[in-house]
């Protein structure tokens, strides 16, 4: 029993992303067409060349027919999936898993998520008939119980932690303002982001994701067909999935400055994709940054920075735009928004154009300029100690 | 001879200054405060709370057999609220657990019912517990207090009070009344009240001290309680007891009037201090007058002295929270304020409450007997050494704990935001992430210990939301453990 992967047998040729935001103008319908025919026109084929679909949303829609319907597929397999805010990525793995079969030679994975028509603030649950036991934790507040167990266990004092989080924000703000498909296209200033409202714990409100509306697509065919569609294809090196035990809430064990979840699906990973210093080997990294505190602690669970040392490499830009390894270069969940099953996809859509040299000049990563070829998108559901946790390496070229 | 084999009493954190009334409405309301029961507090969580007061104190060998639950203010009508009690205490199931709801008078009828148990050779749990309040303004309002009390009734050598004497006086006059399902009680000239209850009070007093052969100045301890205070005032300088006597009600003038549970709490407060083989008078003005006398035992020195025990000294010190008028109305839900953008919170299931009645209600978790983990909620896979179906039941109700992470949630729903919710171990193992209450949200931190209490989370499509959370360890409960 191994988990062994499908490194290099299919690949990427075609993307879509529609601009994350409050899409008032729009329902899900307009969102999933705009995504997936945008899907179709960078990888040069119809609709009707697509063999299957995997559609991930979280509560926009249920059943294939979510797709089907505003699509006006034709009789065609459409699988509608779930998990959590790893729901777009959950979605392109299982179509990269039926290509590599080989039961279909096109497949597409599309993800949507249409939150702004709830009314309400923040993220919206719907629990399934219950004991009314559960603690009545809102999303950003089940995220910052990383930052006291997380200060305390490396003596990093309140007021540095907060400076931690304000430069994660100000950063991933700092990328969204190079995108013109960001939720958030403004530069936020480091006061603004500390002197923000506090919504949970040491967290403000320029501390959380944007609340938005979006879709996006990926055109997924057999690596050794790529070439018919497109000159230079993303090559799937790794997909790695995980869900957990659920220990962290019960198990007094776990210390809520780590997701357990997330150390191995980045092993599963690395292994899959033969990396062995993913700080040194990656372009770059697209992660799922929630919350401010989910960033820092994620840099530490992926292997890019060493235990109770992620809060300085924060502070010295090490995962800047310019730094020594990108992470969110599109301005991640912070400033390009989290409409929840479009999410794990508008990771992959950054590192398309990213590592084929498509992204805007200004916010372009030196790294792949210099060379380097994988890049790495992670993306979780949950909360600290009870997650699912998504890890996949895509990259520019084959394998030697 | 049957008697108190345990008491135990309950104050809420909060306190409402009278001053603060009188600010908000321009009205002169008085000096001191009233004892609030938090927003996640009703009558059956603080009979909970003080019937636990009162187990712990007892000792494991007085396992209840009826409970008796007496309030003017039930939190659920057409539905028995002493099963709650009942389930969150973790009684046997063939004890009988019964309302005695709808007026002061009514705590009278439980202790009268609990003694008759305990003279039939069983062991009765009274529970005395109520929210007092009325109209803006009114003197309900002012003069109210919020608390309970439990009084394990029995026989034995434990026993530290026996009932020496008791008299009643009925009659059916208009003093006070609400129709069911109004929120305050309509009260007629006061002075109609008080020559209407005088009569009557003499009557039993006199009834009670002739059968107790036992004379007015015998009396160590006088309480007068009841819910008619000018009357009591009279009665109590027209008794002919001893001035020291009369000085016995320290709970009163601190939190207000508790109504079911005002005599009660004066006796459990009297009991923390009174001396063996002293008389102690309970007189209850509501709906007619009623007299028990009580006499301490030499159990009782033992009893001041066992491990464990919270006094209602230490809870009158410990009502540290200040709620202001208009919090204090948000609460009682007389100000509807605007809600935060976030969905209402929804009833919990009655199916799946019932199948996980232990947990939600007696706060049961697990244990597993290959590795030893707890669990909480209790669980069939054991999450460390994953064997399956190798659990016992382990109650941690009365379990201190320590926080490990914490959160103060602005964003979630709450009748008083922001939400504190925390992480804690458990001693000798187990965690839950849970709601902590009465505690001031900037003062939690890592390493805070915390203690478990019985409260209503929420109330939703007209169900309570019963369950538990965490408060700050009184001081006492950790210096006993």
């Amino acid at each position: 029993m191994a988990s062994r992967g499908i490194r290099d047998r299919v690949a990427i040729v075609g993307m879509g992303c529609t601009p994350f935001g409050e899409h008032w103008h729009k329902g899900t319908d307009e969102l999933l067409v705009d995504s997936t025919t945008e899907a179709l026109g960078s990888a040069g084929v119809k609709l009707d060349d697509i063999d299957a679909f995997w559609l991930g949303t979280m509560g926009s829609g249920i059943s294939g027919l979510t797709l089907s319907r505003p699509l006006k597929i034709d009789y065609k397999p459409v699988s509608r999936l779930e998990n959590m805010c790893a729901t777009g990525s959950e979605a392109f793995r299982n179509a990269c898993y039926a290509v590599a079969s080989g039961a279909y030679d096109t497949a597409m994975a599309v993800g949507v998520e249409k939150l702004k028509d709830s009314g309400f603030s923040g993220l919206v649950g719907s629990a399934p008939p219950n004991d009314g036991t559960t603690a009545p934790l809102t999303a950003p507040a089940m995220f910052s119980l990383l930052a006291p167990a997380y200060a305390a266990k490396y003596g990093v004092d309140p007021d540095e932690m907060k400076e931690v989080f304000t430069r994660i924000a100000w950063k991933n703000h700092h990328n969204g303002a190079l995108n013109p498909r960001a939720q958030f296209r403004k530069e936020v200033s480091k006061e603004t982001i500390a002197c923000s409202p506090l919504v949970a714990g040491q967290l403000g409100i320029f501390d959380c994701s944007g609340v938005s509306d979006g879709s996006a697509a990926a055109v997924i065919v057999r690596a050794e067909d790529a070439h018919r569609y497109t000159d230079n294809p993303l090559y799937v090196k790794a997909l790695s999935f995980v869900s957990g035990p659920a220990a962290g809430p019960i198990d007094p064990d776990y210390d809520y400055t780590t997701f357990t979840e997330v150390v191995r699906s980045a092993q599963d990973a690395y292994s899959q994709a033969g990396i062995s210093d993913p700080r040194a080997e990656l372009a770059m990294a697209e992660v799922h940054d929630c919350f401010t505190p989910t960033e820092l602690v994620l840099m530490e669970d992926l292997g890019f920075a060493e235990r109770g040392f992620a809060w300085k490499e924060v502070l010295a830009g090490t995962f800047d735009l310019d730094g020594e390894l990108a992470v969110n270069p599109d301005g991640g969940l912070k400033s390009f928004g989290h409409p929840i099953g479009a999410s794990g996809l508008r990771m992959l859509f950054e590192c398309w154009l990213q590592l084929r040299g498509q992204a805007p000049e200004a916010r372009r990563v030196a790294a792949v300029e210099r060379g380097r070829k994988l890049a790495l998108t992670h993306n979780l559901g949950g909360a600290p100690g009870q997650c699912v946790s998504f890890v996949s390496v895509v990259g520019s070229e084959p394998s030697a | 001879m049957p008697g108190i084999l345990a008491y135990g009493s309950y104050l809420p954190y909060y306190r409402l200054a009278r001053s603060e009334i009188g600010a908000a409405l321009g009205t002169t309301a008085g000096p001191g405060a009233r004892a609030v029961a938090g927003y996640d507090e009703d009558t059956t969580s603080m009979a909970v709370e003080a019937g636990r007061a009162a187990l712990a104190a007892a000792g494991p060998d007085s396992a209840p057999e009826v409970v008796y639950f007496a309030t003017a203010d039930p939190a659920y009508a057409d539905k028995t609220n002493a099963t709650a009690i009942h389930a969150a205490l973790g009684l046997d199931q063939a004890a009988l657990a019964v309302d005695m709801a709808g007026a002061v008078r009514s705590g009278v009828g439980a202790l009268r019912a609990g003694l008759d148990a305990a003279g039939a050779g069983r062991v009765a749990l009274v529970l005395l517990s109520d929210v007092r309040g009325g109209l803006p303004g009114s003197g309900d309002e002012t003069g109210g207090g919020d608390g309970a009390a439990a009084l394990l009734l029995g026989d034995g050598p434990g026993v530290v009070a026996e009932p020496v004497a008791a008299a009643s006086a009925t009659a059916e006059f208009l003093d006070r009344w609400r129709l069911p399902g109004q929120s305050s009680s309509h009260v007629w000239e006061e002075r109609f009240g008080e020559q209407a209850y005088l009569p009557l009070a003499e009557a039993a007093v006199t009834d009670a001290l002739k059968a107790a052969g036992l004379t007015a100045e015998a009396l160590d301890h006088v309480i007068v309680a009841g819910t008619h205070p000018r009357a009591a005032r009279r009665l109590s300088a027209s008794l002919g007891a001893r001035a020291e006597a009369l000085v016995a009600d320290e709970v009163t003038p601190a939190v207000g009037s508790t109504g079911t549970a005002q005599g009660p709490l004066a006796l459990a407060a009297t009991m923390d201090r009174a001396r063996p083989g002293q008389v102690i008078a309970v007189i209850t003005l509501a709906d007619g007058a009623d007299v028990q006398l009580w006499r301490t035992t030499e159990a009782l020195t033992a009893y001041q002295n066992g491990r464990r025990r919270v006094t209602v000294a230490d809870q009158l010190a410990s009502g540290q929270g200040q709620v202001s008028y208009p919090t204090f109305l948000t609460w009682r839900g007389q100000l509807r304020r605007e809600p935060p953008r976030r969905p209402d919170p929804e009833a919990p299931s009655a199916p799946v409450s019932h199948r996980h009645e232990d947990w939600k209600f007696a706060f049961t978790a697990s244990r597993c007997v290959a590795c030893g983990a707890r669990h909480l909620p209790p669980s069939r896979v054991c999450v460390k050494c994953h064997a399956v179906d190798q659990m016992v039941p382990e109650r941690l109700a009365d379990v201190p704990g320590t926080v490990v992470t914490f959160t103060v949630d602005r964003l979630a729903f709450s009748l008083s935001p922001p939400v504190v919710v925390v992480v804690v171990d458990f001693d000798q193992g187990g965690r839950l992430q849970c709601e902590m209450t009465d505690v001031d949200p900037t003062k939690v931190k890592v390493g805070d210990r915390v203690e478990m209490t019985f409260r209503r989370l929420f109330t939703a499509g007209d169900v309570h939301n019963y369950f538990w959370k965490a408060r700050p360890l009184a001081a006492a409960v950790e210096k006993g453990a």
